[in-house]
């Protein structure tokens, strides 16, 4: 499985369940934006690792809403207290899925800790998130996806960029767009 | 309605007093000693959602997420945090316009007993400027009550982080 194809998977979920997309810097936002642009992608052009982060805000602001964020292994280790904080957060409405291709992809695919042995999954757990789901497997992503409204996915993919275009929006418009719709029509 | 402010207001009623009135509704923290007695206060209030994180740059994200699902949020933090922080807040709240107010125990200044505290310290307005983020120093209890509630205006109005010093000799 290749990240645009788990990508694709998530966005067809939030748009199933009028969610909110926070998707992770690099070509993880170029992927979504060609598979799904929608008012309710936020897309995270700079400040990496804090994609769980700025999903965490959201659901805690916005309860009624459902909110899922996109991140990587890259971007989660830099970023490991969100796991513990958002363990000790647990909202309800928050799903985060880690996309794990074991390499930093958007720099030149140099390897990270995930692929010498870093379990993310076994890191969110000791964190103190008690749901959390793990696959390799496209088939059981897809039922993961289905059954999961909240807690946190790690999902393994092999590393590659899908061929995609640059997203053509500033990111002023990328946020007023984002506000506009994040109050409706759940709130 | 905001109740009267009390004559002899202490210094950690001051800075929730000044979050209160500017309408603040969201805050995380990373702790100061300085700050251990307004932390509590947050966290009892039953309008203000409290998000204790494990560094200051997780908690400019969280904000930035809070803003953009209608909260009004501050960080209660410690100066050090500011170098933590810096990558987040050029590249998310300056990037997108993201309005956030810092709340900072200023150490490393005048009466500072650890030396480690100095070096952050005295970088603080440096850096604040070099970022191009406005800063109010209080010059008083009544007046930190004030200023917490312009520099959320600020802000707001300016769609970027500000901040609030609060300097060793303000917690006395």
């Amino acid at each position: 499985m290749q990240r645009i194809d788990a990508i694709r998977d998530i966005a067809r979920k939030a748009g199933q369940d009028d969610a909110l997309l926070v998707c992770n810097i690099g070509i993880p936002c170029k992927e979504l934006y060609s598979v799904c642009d929608t008012p309710g992608n936020f897309y995270m052009l700079g400040s990496m690792g804090l994609a769980s982060s700025i999903g965490l805000g959201l659901a805690l602001s916005l309860p009624r809403r459902m909110i899922i964020a996109i991140d990587g292994d890259g971007s989660v280790l830099m970023n490991l207290g969100s796991l513990a904080t958002i363990a000790t957060q647990a909202p309800e409405n928050y799903l985060l899925v880690i996309i794990d291709n074991g390499s930093y992809g958007s720099t030149g695919d140099q390897p990270t800790a995930t692929s010498k042995g870093a379990d993310l999954a076994e890191i969110a757990k000791g964190a103190g998130n008690s749901r959390v789901c793990r696959t390799d497997s496209h088939e059981k992503l897809k039922h993961i996806l289905q059954g999961n409204d909240h807690g946190i996915v790690v999902v393994k993919v092999d590393p590659g960029n899908a061929d995609v275009p640059n997203i053509s929006m500033c990111p002023g418009d990328i946020m007023r767009r984002f506000m506009a719709g994040s109050y409706q029509p759940s709130d | 309605m905001v109740k009267p402010l009390p004559v002899d207001v202490t210094s950690p009623e001051a800075v929730y007093q000044g979050m209160k009135r500017a309408g603040i509704d969201f805050v995380v923290s990373v702790p100061c000693l300085n700050l251990k007695e307004v932390i509590p206060m947050v966290d009892r209030d039953p309008d203000i959602i409290h998000v204790p994180v494990t560094r200051e740059e997780e908690g400019v994200g969280v904000c930035a997420g809070a803003y953009m699902g209608g909260k009004r949020p501050a960080m209660l933090m410690q100066n050090s945090g500011l170098g933590n922080s810096v990558n987040a807040l050029a590249s998310l709240n300056q990037l997108y316009g993201i309005p956030l107010v810092m709340i900072i125990s200023h150490r490393g200044v005048e009466g500072e007993p650890i030396c480690a505290q100095v070096p952050m310290g005295e970088l603080t307005t440096q850096l604040l400027e070099i970022l191009e983020i406005p800063y109010f120093i209080p010059d008083s209890k009544a007046d930190a009550i004030e200023k917490i509630q312009v520099a959320w205006k600020t802000a707001l109005e300016g769609r970027r982080p500000s901040a609030v010093l609060l300097p060793i000799p303000f917690w006395r």
